[in-house]
């Protein structure tokens, strides 16, 4: 029955006591929101179980791959823009008389 | 009390953070462009009340999100409660067949995700009713604590850990659904009903 053949399955891990524990707390480990016996129990139950483990690599794959492809390059002219509009807020010399940058 | 003249030095590091953030909430470059400068300007204005050693990116964040929804309101468009509370936890992962016949190293499921592009996840988030998008771009992009997040959009911690629980299972379903419309993602997964 638990051959190399068998077939894992979200709903039944979510059966399973520390499998159930693990998962509800997936986002919460990968977010560093648990408290240091928590995260090490449920790094514990993830050496030790694959299936788990493969579910967290993947989310936090996932978790990943938004942070990465959400960056944007900022515009040189908007950087200009707010520079100068701080400068003349604080009446320091205007972009103009530093030289353009 | 800091110091207005080291506003600047400061506060500038963050302006990459704070336009992504923006192009993301706004959608539109322009306004992306008006909405940072003008949080820009506030902060710069408020600084005097800012203390110093505190979180500066957060409260940089907490003018940008309060600026956003200020000017913003009138455009905003109402969460798709209904429809995403139809959504399970691990949304994506399940329709790739995760967890069926597991073997060690990097998954079949983990390949999937290269094939979108950059723009492919920009748009699923885009895509994401507002609160959820805050929540998700706060958390995911970038990695503010959940209590950061609270103070940042000014909601209790509960709120925030069920926005970005509901906003990560969206995002997983916009994902899956531009993955199967372009072809991406097979439907190897779908468990059989």
């Amino acid at each position: 029955m638990d051959d190399s053949e068998s077939q894992f399955n979200v709903e039944d891990l979510y059966r399973v006591g520390d499998c159930q524990d693990a998962l509800h707390t997936l986002y919460h480990y990968l977010d560093g929101e648990l408290t240091e016996s928590r995260r090490q129990a449920i790094r514990h139950h993830l050496d030790q179980c694959q299936p788990c483990l493969h579910a967290f690599d993947f989310e936090s794959e996932l978790k990943a791959v938004v942070a990465r492809s959400c960056r944007d390059q900022v515009p040189d002219q908007l950087r200009r823009k707010i520079a100068d509009a701080i400068a003349f807020e604080g009446g320091a010399p205007s972009g103009a008389e530093r030289g353009s940058v | 009390m800091a110091d207005q003249a080291t506003f600047a030095d400061q506060a500038m590091e963050y302006m990459g953070s704070l336009y992504s953030a923006a192009l993301r909430m706004t959608r539109n470059s322009s306004d992306a462009e008006d909405l940072v400068q003008e949080t820009y300007l506030k902060a710069y204005r408020a600084f005097g009340s800012f203390q110093d050693g505190t979180n500066l990116k957060a409260w940089l964040y907490r003018i940008l999100t309060n600026t956003f929804i200020n000017s913003y309101r009138a455009r905003r468009r109402r969460p798709e409660q209904t429809e995403l509370d139809e959504v399970e936890d691990l949304y994506l992962y399940r329709r790739l067949g995760g967890l069926e016949a597991v073997t060690a190293g990097r998954s079949a499921e983990e390949e999937v995700l290269e094939r979108f592009t950059e723009s492919d996840v920009k748009e699923a988030v885009e895509a994401l009713p507002e609160q959820f998008r805050m929540a998700v771009l706060l958390a995911d992009v970038e990695g503010f604590s959940y209590k950061e997040i609270a103070e940042i959009l000014d909601v209790p911690i509960g709120t925030v850990m069920s926005r970005l629980h509901r906003g990560r299972r969206a995002l997983q379903k916009a994902l899956h659904d531009f993955g199967t419309a372009r072809g991406l993602v097979g439907t190897a997964g779908e468990s059989p009903s």
